[in-house]
């Protein structure tokens, strides 16, 4: 590894320069000693597109410059982000990859079913693309909307390896628009990926830079008086837990890229007044969360994760990484709109502009307050203790979707004595055990029990247990009492409405656009833990990382119900190839299908999952660097 | 001159870590058999660790190269008739391996009034439960040499927070008193309300016992401006004239610091430093004329990478 570059110990310039990279480059160069300021951010070309169903795709290295350093990110036929590619319903696809890289490669369809041997995950997919190889990938187009592809290999999402797939239906599109664009957020580093994941196995909170401070505690305790701060304080301080942990990367040292322009660059797209455009939004960054609004605009979600949906009207949404979500817009104005997309955490933001005329640009609006974990975010469920949490504790929203989910089961919303009732005991003891239960399974044992089962399409009955192998040094929290995240805007976002008057997009809006298909309820329910320690930044599934664990088998054609519970104070994104995960949103009728299904902190949520594809199939968290732990093999056998 | 030894002793275990951190990193991209690459790339080493035992994992899944390679056509195939069959023989998918890491911590390293001087570092090797830590400290008084010691220990991850280690301890041989090994197991992590704790129980090769219990507590006053009290305390089961160190509660330190973090890995100090001898061991300092308490201003660096 070269080590020319990257000083062990930084300068102080470097350091504030780099503090700034988050929001703006330009800004940045301010601060700069004047030697250093001749070498300024380069613009970087919007991506290309590509159509038809042939493709030739070289993966190179390709010189950047987004912050006024000299990197060197990895490109797709000499861009970043990559082509964005666009097919068509129906037809069957041929890309020639080659790896022009002195390591590895692959691209992975992300979003897209199709045969495993197809889906270029290294390691269980295909064994990789050599340097110098080509690999053709061919398979049939059996879906349309707004996908992407990344590589699967080593960190390279991160440096630019990343690029949108649009596939226009076979039928014609029920969404009516009069043009579109993609709008791919990203996060540059000129930090090496391999750098960052070291300092923060090194030191979980390295990036972190609104830890609580004194000033803080003086706020609090003017405020509150020192008995409720320290009642408030306590329970953060036994568990050694920091209520502002909210992104394990942030704008310290990312700069938040749209179509592959940073903030200041400002991707443009134009419209014609009166016009519906279509924005297909993908989240395409390593490691952060945006919050997207377009000030003046509302924005009108026709699809998620390429699935057309019902459509909702809203202001603002949040995309987890790796999903999609298309809006129609209808700018009735001349004038300029800021597409404003900032991060969970409000530590930089991703912008861009849609305007009538390149010259004119919108005001870009200040970031929301950053917010602050709760109680309800560690999976306690005593929500309403005093002033935690910046109002994120909605009560009753928890109500009204707890009923919702024991429509299928028994009543009586959160308590433990329904759980009790459930005799969890023998019958689907194995269940929730489901990594162990996991590796015989396709075993008959584990079909038929369908008593405790909550009905399809209203998630899980099933109480949460916590597996033996989660209480080791892995793991640093277990939700005691978690809710479900399903109506839950997030945290930052839970308060939008009576704060902003926004309309914020929760998963309990969404309602696929057509019936239901599978309309079988699962035979069986696997419960799993999202685990993790964030002072020695290991992540995993039920306390065990990837590589120690066993595959999930799945037999081939049945109907399961898979159960993720948030052990951890973060917001994962939990993504299975090859197979939707069919979002429980309370409607058996229209259950959307997701690639992506943003899990929030210390909640529960339940998809189902039609295991309709065999062969090996990678699901994990999204966040780059959680993956290399929370991870497993899914295999349909 | 004693110090110098441990001074070059610890230089050249600094720079050896990094070597082998460096030689890591080269076997890494051994591993992936290429060491070209494009001039003023410094980060397409994108392979992490890919050694060690982590492939055995993989034993189950191995397939028959041939048919891997079938595969690697990358042609169609009907999704009924998939089996297993694609799946490659030496998966090198990079999320399975745990990386292991080296991280020097220059804990203070400080020039004190009273022509003192203090150096208090640790290193570790290793991964996410298993790892080698040296942790060193040496202190001058007025121009000579106090203390010097290293401990070489095994660490295991036993709870979330809290690490085992065990391993050897030696302090060096100075103006007063002999070199000496002790044996070490201790407890360090970090305890409710974010006390950085270490504690350790050291018999040493003669039968003498000893513990010692540090706390460390970080204080944001903004994000970068970080105070920082911390206290020591040293006990030993026994009185031994040839240390000057008494039984029971031997000495105490505590100090107080005040860094700038220019970054997170780089922030100079000032602070003060306390001192106090108790018991025996006072009574062997005050025999000696020496003093049992002192107070000195210090001046600093802390420093990880």
């Amino acid at each position: 590894m070269r080590k020319t570059d990257r000083p062990q110990i930084e300068l102080p310039q470097i350091s504030r320069r780099r503090f700034v990279t988050g929001m703006a480059a330009g800004a940045a160069l301010l601060g700069m000693p004047a030697g250093l300021a001749a070498n300024a951010p380069r613009p970087n070309p919007a991506p290309q597109t590509l159509r038809g169903n042939r493709f030739d795709l070289n993966v190179n290295y390709m010189p950047v410059n987004f912050t006024g350093r000299e990197r060197t990110a990895v490109a797709v036929n000499g861009g970043v982000p990559a082509p964005i590619l666009r097919w068509k319903e129906g037809e069957t696809v041929t890309l020639n990859v080659t790896n022009h890289l002195a390591h590895d490669t692959s691209i992975h369809w992300h979003g897209l079913i199709l045969p495993s041997n197809m889906d270029g995950v290294p390691g269980l997919s295909f064994n990789g693309i050599k340097p110098g190889e080509t690999f053709t990938y061919q398979f049939p187009v059996t879906q349309s909307g707004t996908y992407w592809y990344h590589s699967h290999s080593d960190f390279q999402e991160q440096i630019g390896h990343y690029g949108a797939i649009v596939i226009d239906p076979a039928e014609p599109d029920p969404v009516a628009y009069d043009r579109d664009y993609v709008v791919m957020l990203t996060d540059w580093s000129d930090e090496s990926p391999q750098d960052i994941y070291a300092r923060l196995k090194k030191e979980g909170h390295y990036y972190n830079r609104r830890r609580r401070t004194a000033g803080d505690l003086w706020r609090d305790i003017r405020e509150k008086g020192v008995a409720q701060t320290w009642r408030e304080r306590e329970m953060w301080n036994e568990m050694r837990m920091s209520d502002r942990d909210i992104s394990d990367v942030t704008g310290y040292t990312y700069t938040y890229l749209m179509n592959g322009q940073t903030p200041d660059a400002n991707w443009t797209g134009l419209f014609r007044r009166g016009e519906k455009v279509r924005l297909r939004f993908i989240n395409g960054a390593a490691m952060s969360i945006f919050d997207i609004r377009i000030p003046g605009l509302k924005m009108t979600v026709v699809a998620s994760d390429g699935q057309n949906i019902e459509p909702v009207t809203v202001d603002e949404f949040r995309i987890g990484v790796a999903e999609t979500y298309d809006v129609v817009v209808e700018p009735a104005d001349d004038r300029a709109y800021t597409l404003f997309a900032q991060t969970i955490d409000r530590s930089g933001y991703a912008r861009g502009t849609l305007t009538p005329d390149p010259s004119l640009r919108a005001e870009v609006p200040a970031m929301d307050y950053a917010p602050v974990l709760g109680h309800r975010d560690m999976g306690m469920a005593h929500g309403q203790h005093g002033g935690h949490s910046m109002g994120g504790n909605t009560g009753g929203m928890d109500h009204s979707q707890h009923a919702g989910h024991d429509m299928g089961g028994s009543t009586g919303g959160m308590d433990h004595s329904q759980h009790a009732g459930h005799s969890m005991g023998g019958s689907t003891g194995g269940m929730d055990h489901s990594q162990h239960a996991g590796h015989n399974m396709g075993g008959p044992a584990m079909v038929g029990k369908t008593g405790n089962l909550g009905r399809a399409g209203f998630g899980s009955n099933a109480p949460v247990r916590h597996h033996p192998t989660e209480f080791g040094p892995g793991v640093d929290m277990r939700a005691e009492m978690p809710m479900s995240g399903l109506q839950d805007p997030g945290i930052g976002l839970r308060d939008h409405a009576e704060r902003y008057n926004r309309r914020v997009l929760t998963y309990a809006d969404i309602r696929n656009l057509t019936p239901t298909i599978d309309r079988r309820e699962p035979t069986r329910e696997i419960q799993l833990h999202l685990t993790g320690n964030m002072e020695r930044y290991m992540w995993s599934m039920n306390g065990i990382k990837f590589s120690d664990a066993e595959p999930l088998v799945l037999k081939y054609g049945e109907r399961v119900r898979v159960h993720l519970v948030n052990d951890t104070m973060m917001t994962h994104p939990i993504h299975l190839h090859g197979m939707w995960s069919e979002l429980e949103t309370g409607d058996p009728e229209y259950i959307p299908r997701k690639h992506t299904v943003l899990v929030q902190p210390g909640s529960t949520i339940s998809y189902l999952v039609t295991a309709d594809a065999y062969g090996r199939w990678a699901y994990h968290c999204h966040l780059l660097y959680h993956m290399p732990g929370m991870f497993r093999e899914v295999r349909v056998v | 001159m004693k110090l110098k030894t441990l001074v070059i002793f610890c230089t050249a275990l600094t720079a050896q870590l990094a070597m082998a951190q460096e030689g890591m990193e080269h076997h890494k991209h051994a591993t992936h058999g290429s060491e070209t690459a494009p001039a003023g790339d410094d980060r397409q080493a994108v392979q992490l660790q890919q050694e060690g035992d982590a492939h055995t994992g993989h034993a189950g899944h191995s397939m028959p190269g041939g048919e891997a390679h079938a595969a690697h056509q990358g042609h169609m195939q009907q999704p009924a008739a998939q089996t297993l069959e694609h799946a490659p023989d030496a998966p090198d998918h990079v999320m399975d391996h745990e990386v292991l890491l080296t991280k020097v911590t220059i804990d203070q390293l400080e020039v004190r009034e009273h022509e003192g001087a203090a150096l208090e570092g640790s290193a570790w090797f290793g991964g996410d439960l298993n790892k080698l830590w040296l942790k060193t400290e040496v202190e001058r008084e007025e121009g000579s040499t106090e203390n010097a010691e290293l401990q070489a220990l095994y660490s295991r991850a036993l709870t979330a927070y809290w690490d085992l280690q065990m391993g050897l301890r030696h302090d060096f041989e100075l103006e007063h008193g002999a070199s000496r090994n002790w044996g070490v197991i201790g407890l360090n992590g970090l305890a409710p309300y974010f006390f950085e704790v270490d504690s350790a129980l050291f018999v040493s090769e003669d039968g003498d016992t000893a513990l010692r219990l540090e706390a460390e507590y970080e204080l944001l006053l903004t994000q970068q401006w970080i105070l920082s009290p911390e206290v020591e305390m040293n006990f030993y089961g026994q009185d031994d004239p040839a240390t000057n160190t008494g039984a029971g509660l031997s000495d105490m330190e505590a100090g107080l610091r005040l860094r700038y973090e220019f970054t997170p890995q780089f922030a100079p100090y000032i602070g003060v430093n306390y001192e106090k001898k108790f018991g025996d061991t006072a009574d062997f300092l005050r025999a000696e004329g020496e003093p049992t308490g002192e107070t000195s201003l210090v001046v600093g660096l802390h420093a990880w990478f």
